[in-house]
């Protein structure tokens, strides 16, 4: 800790040079609403941080024919003023509104919440159940991933060293789509969530759910796109025995553990609870678009 | 020493001017403008930053401890262990006190402090702490009471042996303490008893909370003076304990508070102020210390968490016959957590006739509890009142009618001995009932719970002075800590005494050397005990002022008479002078033998017992057991509110520290016996979405032993709390909950377990 | 030990200082430049006794790095009234009470400003939410949102 350096690049080359080229600990450093946490409490010494929101293509939110494009640096402050995003993804804002308090958003970014690796995140399910992807540039150039194939577990992401997630983009979405996210706690803010469910589905002109993303988070050591879950939607009118039968397959999808925030046993339990509110919202919402 | 005024002078036709009014208080602005000094805010030239090590065990030998490597790092100056302090025997109060100011022969909690260094920086003290060695023996830990009292448990204290209980065995043990009170034959009464309801209940410690760390600077001068600038709530207390655990001579001990950013009874005693001092003596400059938020919660005082077994039985008509408990209370590795106040506090409030309590106090391997808020009975009165709740459900009497079938009144003989002058208990449940909360319907798909509480209210030694500037203008000196805004109130006191603006008067928190003692701010103790002080030198700067009026005027004392801020001769016998106002009797005090000032100093007693009414609605979520309290009433008997505003700010802030450790607040530790939530993220305080506004009403039966007629009301506020929830759950889900916090988890699996029948 | 040199705005004053990289701007506000009116009361980002605005951005300085301060405008309670000339925030405050021993009261106005800067007629439920970031374990938050309420009428009367 004794020899720390920080850096504020302005390129893209720059900081993937400062990451690769580094020996010790490197940061990337966006909103860092986590970093500052772990420096402060002693959980890690970096001997370099690499400050990324100089960086032009890291920052702003793009919109072209439907989809979006969101800079990784850019706060969840600025995609809560963005209209139209917050239109078209309201579940994604409703995971990203979670990270924090209103001090937190000015600076946190969706993207640090996923690199931080916590399989509770608020913002990651729903951008799993969006069918979200991330654009990566490393030393050895620059590949695309879905966002559910970034965490690998706790504290652990499936970048390179050298490797910066630039931006996230969410694909245009169909007529009659909604999505929600919604999470557990026992105060209304400032927690970590217990369980959290994000689910977006599509309907067709008759109300039949043609397609359906349901990840939920908490509730194993990776975020979960679940299946079982989808399939379960898929092809019914959403009614009550749909419903249920995806909170059932949400339950026995959850693997999760017993922490000081939760028992194993009630996160399965209300993992069905959230992921089912979760659905009936989303439903509500795409038979509004 | 007097205890109380003589004469209190209460009256209660008084038409009082400035009492009962809410004028903005004078600390007020420059908190507002971010210019108030608390612990944190003092900088000292030369300052240096102190850091402390902790032990990473719950319960370890410590066998060495090799600092030579801190040392050698630049910009360290000083690197202290136990070895710089007195050694002071195992087992007594002020070894104890030492030994959890930094630990000697074994840690005893996660977060014991170990070490401590002095550094031209804190990232250098930081650094610093890392390169001391400590070597440790990890020992078996032991957490929870029950563990603790288990045969084979862990043993924090060899010497140690239940005090208080004849039948104890010689051999070492946890139980630090057991106290029995009783009150006829509970046998006798529950013969007589209709309906009995028993139930076990357990809570777990909540911390205080309050948002400001602790934060000391300590110099100790080449002279051997210790000046310590701190957040206390007792400045004098620990001038003495500092005194006493480092054996320095109490007047070479200057405390100076600073403002304080809340304390709720945690900062009653202290942590890091005797690891600066003897930082300070070693490295010969100022060290500052404050404590991160993961050390407030690891390493500073919680309350008791506790088991406890309650019993009572009523007849069908209502009448409690019999009440019998068993309490266990954790207190850390230490005894010290004022459990006595459970059994002396719990059921006091109803005219009981056959009472048998038994109490323990134990030790385990968590930080010393320390005091909260009426220290031991919220906990306790949860399931207390939560089983009158019951009972008045069995015999299908309405719940405040079956408390004012039993509610206590004047003449009132307690368990603890006392009997008691005038009391509002009877007055505040009518008020209760009276609300517009009360009145309305419980909305569909919620719960209503009520409950109610007391506390004795303390007095205790006081002292202050009055100084008269030569304007007219009044400084009054006060050593008992200001720790939620007494101070308008003194000053308000004052101003009504002496028949002036408040304006005129302001009130300063001395340092240690420029008063007697004063006992800490805790209890419900200081409005009212520095008011009577306060009034008494009022009263005596009267005096004085007429003095010298009639001494300008050149006419006998007795011919005078002060009224309304001024000395006027007492009829037009004596003479035809024009009224003199204080100002212009201190602007010529040059003639007429100098300044004006008083000093008083009591054991203040008669403080009159408090009583306090909760009523909270709320809703459960049935499929996850989260609440949400959408509603609360607190009514309570303040015997007359100074300052009304102040009061309510008392009962509200009670109610959702409440809250919180109803619902959610809790010490969790991992297996190996450490705190796995040290932060406000885990630590779940109220946040202000969680919170209703609360409705206040204030009763005011007046306690004539003081002159304005008050009662303290700090403590009162939060008995009842938790009950109340409780009790509101119960009323919503239709099954008790008897675990506190009353977590989702919790509620879900009673829910379900309600649901399989 | 290399450490940073930063410029930045504070309050509408230039200031200089020198600190080190992992830094907070609470901990350079407080300990370097003395402006101790912003508190930390956790340094984790979840007390808001920090909170300052940076660029006109509600944040807490202690989840932000000093160097990060470069050339840029910060503004903290020393910055929002004077004795003589309260802000409206300040003001009901004080007559409402809304703080008791006054330690989460900087980070508390400075957060209802930015607020009411955003919206001058925010519900309860929206004080409450905007405000959640911000302990205050004195009060019961009643009389704040009382008084963040009163301020908010203040300011759309002018
Ligand atoms: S000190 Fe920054 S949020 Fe608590
Ligand atoms: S007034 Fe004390 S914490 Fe808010």
């Amino acid at each position: 800790m004794d020899q720390v350096r920080y850096e504020a690049p302005n390129s893209l080359d720059a900081a993937v040079g400062l990451l690769s080229g580094s020996d010790g600990m490197a940061k990337i450093f966006a909103g860092g609403t986590d970093v500052m946490v772990q420096i402060h409490s002693d959980l890690i010494e970096p001997d370099l941080i690499v400050n990324v929101k100089n960086i032009p293509e890291l920052t702003g939110i793009t919109h072209s024919n439907g989809s979006f494009t969101v800079g990784a640096a850019t706060p969840v402050v600025e995609m809560q003023e963005h209209k139209e995003f917050c239109k078209t993804w309201p579940g994604v804002i409703e995971g990203a509104e979670l990270i924090g308090s209103v001090q937190v958003k000015g600076r946190s970014t969706i993207v640090g919440n996923l690199c931080n690796a916590s399989p509770a995140a608020d913002s990651v399910p729903p951008c799993i159940a969006a069918g979200a992807t991330v654009r990566i540039v490393g030393p050895n150039g620059e590949r695309q991933a879905a966002v559910e194939d970034i965490v690998l577990g706790p504290r652990k992401t499936s970048l390179e060293k050298g490797e910066i997630i630039v931006s996230t983009t969410f694909p245009a979405r169909p007529p009659h789509s909604g999505d929600c996210y919604l999470r557990l706690t026992p105060r209304t803010e400032m927690d970590i969530a217990i369980v959290g469910a994000g689910v977006n589905l599509t309907l067709d002109d008759a109300g039949t759910c043609i397609a359906a993303r349901v990840s939920l988070g908490a509730v194993a050591p990776r975020f979960l796109l679940v299946k079982e879950c989808a399939d379960a939607l898929i092809g019914s009118k959403v009614d009550d025995e749909a419903l249920a039968a995806m909170a059932k397959a949400a339950s026995a999808a959850a693997d999760p553990i017993s922490d000081k925030r939760g028992t194993k046993e009630y996160r399965i339990k209300t993992a069905a609870v959230m992921a089912r509110r979760a659905a009936e919202k989303a439903l509500e919402r795409a038979r509004e678009n | 020493m007097a205890t109380i005024l003589e004469e209190s002078g209460f009256n209660p036709d008084a038409d009082l001017k400035v009492v009962g009014t809410n004028p903005v208080k004078h600390d007020g602005l420059d908190k507002v403008l971010g210019r108030a000094k608390f612990g944190a805010d003092a900088y000292l030239p030369g300052m240096l930053y102190g850091k402390i090590l902790r032990s990473p065990h719950a319960h370890a030998i410590i066998k060495s401890i090799d600092t030579s490597k801190a040392e050698a790092l630049p910009g360290v100056k000083a690197v202290i262990t136990s070895a710089d302090f007195p050694e002071i025997p195992q087992g007594t109060g002020w070894g104890d006190m030492s030994r959890n100011t930094i630990a000697r022969e074994k840690a005893l909690f996660d977060g014991h402090p170990v070490a401590a260094v002095a550094a031209t920086s804190e990232q250098v003290a930081k650094r610093a702490c890392k390169l001391v060695e400590v070597e440790y023996e990890v020992l078996p830990h032991v957490i929870d009471v029950e563990d603790a009292m288990a045969e084979g448990a862990p043993i924090l204290h060899d010497y140690m042996r239940t005090k208080g209980d004849e039948n104890a065995l010689d051999v070492p043990t946890n139980v630090c303490e057991k106290m029995v009170s009783k009150l006829g034959d509970v046998a006798v009464g529950f013969e007589a008893a209709d309906c009995v309801v028993e139930h076990e209940f357990d809570s777990k410690p909540m911390h205080q909370g309050y948002i400001e760390p602790q934060g000391c600077i300590a110099d100790y001068s080449e002279d051997g003076l210790v000046e310590v600038w701190t957040c206390t709530q007792a400045p004098f207390v620990y001038r003495d304990r500092l005194s006493a655990v480092l054996k320095i001579d109490a007047a070479k001990i200057n405390v100076q508070q600073s403002e304080l950013g809340g304390g709720f009874g945690g900062k009653t005693g202290f942590y890091a102020e005797p690891l600066a001092i003897i930082l300070s003596k070693k490295a010969s400059a100022p060290v500052k210390m404050t404590l991160t938020r993961a050390e407030v919660f690891r390493g500073t005082g919680p309350v008791s968490g506790t088991k406890s077994r309650i019993k009572m039985g009523c007849t069908k008509d209502g009448k409690i016959t019999a009440a019998e408990a068993d309490l266990y209370f954790q207190t850390g590795p230490y005894t010290g957590s004022m459990y006595f106040n459970a059994p002396n506090a719990m059921f006091t409030r109803y005219e009981l006739e056959n009472v048998y309590i038994e109490a323990y106090e134990v030790v385990s391997n968590r930080p010393k509890v320390n005091s909260f808020r009426a220290p031991c009975v919220p906990q306790i009165v949860f399931g207390v009142e939560g089983i009158i709740d019951e009972m008045a459900k069995k015999v299908g009497m309405d719940p405040i009618d079956f408390r004012l079938k039993n509610a206590a009144k004047e003449g009132h003989t307690t368990i603890y001995g006392d009997t008691w002058g005038p009391v509002g208990f009877i007055e505040t449940l009518e008020a209760a009932k009276e609300t517009d909360h009360y009145k309305t319907p419980v909305k569909d798909g919620e719960g209503r719970g009520i409950s109610c509480g007391f506390w004795f209210n303390r007095g205790g030694e006081t002292s202050s002075t009055m100084t008269l500037a030569p304007d007219g203008t009044v400084t009054i000196a006060t050593g008992t800590a200001d720790v939620a805004g007494s101070r308008i109130s003194i000053a308000m006191m004052a101003a009504e005494e002496l028949g002036i603006s408040v304006d005129k008067v302001r009130v300063r928190m001395a340092d240690t050397n420029s008063l007697g003692f004063n006992r800490v701010t805790a209890g419900s103790r200081t409005t009212f005990s520095v008011g009577m002080v306060v009034v008494d030198n009022a009263r005596k700067c009267i005096t004085e002022l007429c003095r010298r009026a009639a001494n300008i005027w050149g006419v006998a004392e007795e011919e005078v008479v002060y009224e309304d801020g001024q000395v006027k001769p007492a009829s037009s016998n004596v003479g035809d002078f024009e009224p003199m106002s204080v100002g212009e009797i201190t602007s010529k005090t040059t003639m007429t033998n100098g300044a004006i000032v008083s000093s008083s100093s009591m054991n203040v007693t008669g403080a009159g017992p408090g009583f306090g009414v909760n009523i909270v609605d709320l809703k459960v979520d049935e499929g996850t057991g989260r609440v949400d309290v959408l509603r609360w009433t607190v009514v309570q008997d303040a015997g007359k509110a100074i300052h009304p505003v102040q009061v309510e700010g008392q009962l509200q802030g009670a109610a959702i520290q409440g809250m919180g450790w109803a619902l959610n607040e809790e010490y969790i530790y991992t297996d190996e016996g450490k705190l796995d939530n040290p932060g406000f993220l885990d630590y779940r305080m109220p946040v202000a979405s969680d919170a209703p506004m609360v409705d206040c009403k204030i009763v005011e039966i007046p306690n004539p032993k003081h002159p304005f007629g008050l009662r303290g009301v700090g403590e009162v506020p939060v008995v009842p709390t938790m009950a109340a929830v409780g009790n509101a759950i119960t009323d919503a889900i239709g099954i008790r909950p008897t675990s506190l916090p009353m977590s989702p988890p919790k509620l879900l699996k009673l829910i379900e377990e309600r649901d399989a029948g | 030990m290399a450490k940073a040199h930063v410029t930045t705005t504070i309050n509408g004053d230039e200031y200089e200082f020198l600190c080190e990289p992992q830094q907070s701007l609470v901990d350079v506000l407080r300990n370097e430049l003395r402006l101790s009116g912003t508190k930390e009361g956790c340094s984790t980002g979840d007390c808001g006794a920090c909170s300052v605005m940076m660029d006109g951005r509600l944040v807490c300085s202690c989840l932000v790095l000093a160097v990060e301060a470069e050339g840029k405008e910060v503004e903290t309670i020393e910055g929002m009234g004077t004795a003589d000339d309260l802000h409206p925030l300040q003001k009901r405050f004080l007559e409402i009470n809304g703080l008791q021993c006054g330690i989460c009261t900087p980070g508390i106005l400075v957060a209802a400003k930015a607020l009411l800067e955003e919206n001058d007629n925010p519900t309860e439920s929206e004080i409450r939410y905007w405000l959640a970031g911000n302990l205050c374990r004195c009060t019961g938050y009643d009389k704040v949102i009382r008084s963040v309420q009163a301020a908010a009428e203040d300011m759309r009367k002018g």
